[in-house]
């Protein structure tokens, strides 16, 4: 059974129609001691069956070290959104997920998946413009909760 | 905001599930954005107010 109502599986397949670009989701995970690893991946299901645009692959964290390293992954679930050019080659969007995507941060992930595929970026072109001249690595991270 | 440039990585964390960050970073109320391991942006504000609170530090005047 489906976690998204019919309706919704109807408004995102919408959504992700408008997606140009092929977007990866690799899925981190552990097969012990993460509680909320299966939920995640049950989540994430529900994506590549809305869009062919949509594929997710799945990493072991302890197993792929180098791949969570290479991510910038240090704990479990993770979610890395990878976008694939035109040519396939893949290029990190260095967004990451750390958790169980459910409540809102289903519809961050939802934003993030349409931003990367293309949709377009909400950034007015000054804010684009200041965040682009940004030359020394900065790490955001945004505390949310399950709401 | 990491969409737009590579030298940005941007995480979402799940703060419930993940204590130890919530603790490391003082995260008492939500949402909560901490710009490397020090600058606070406290809710959700307006891009334009968000955008210069989170790179305030990293963009020169001309």
């Amino acid at each position: 059974m489906s976690l998204i109502s019919t309706a919704d599986q109807q408004k995102l397949r919408e959504s992700f129609a408008e997606m140009t670009r092929s977007v990866r989701l690799l899925f981190f995970t552990q097969t012990i001691g993460c509680e909320t690893c299966p939920q995640t991946r049950q989540i994430l299901d529900e994506l590549p069956a809305l869009s062919d645009k949509i594929a997710i692959e799945e990493l072991n964290f302890v197993l792929e070290g180098d791949k969570a390293a290479q991510y910038g992954i240090d704990r479990v679930p993770a979610i890395a959104i990878v976008g694939l050019d035109d040519s396939g080659v893949e290029q990190d969007s260095k967004i990451r997920f750390l958790g169980t995507p459910a409540g809102y941060a289903f519809i961050s992930l939802v934003h993030a998946v349409l931003l990367v595929g293309g949709r377009g970026s909400s950034l007015s072109d000054p804010n684009r413009t200041r965040i682009a001249a940004v030359n020394t690595p900065v790490t955001l991270r945004v505390f949310t909760t399950p709401t | 905001m990491a969409f737009a440039n590579p030298n940005i990585t941007a995480y979402a964390v799940e703060a419930t599930e993940f204590p130890d960050l919530a603790r490391r970073y003082q995260v008492s109320a939500v949402p909560k954005t901490v710009v490397n391991e020090d600058v606070e942006i406290l809710g959700a504000l307006p891009q334009d107010a968000y955008v210069e609170q989170a790179l305030a530090q990293f963009t020169i005047e001309n």
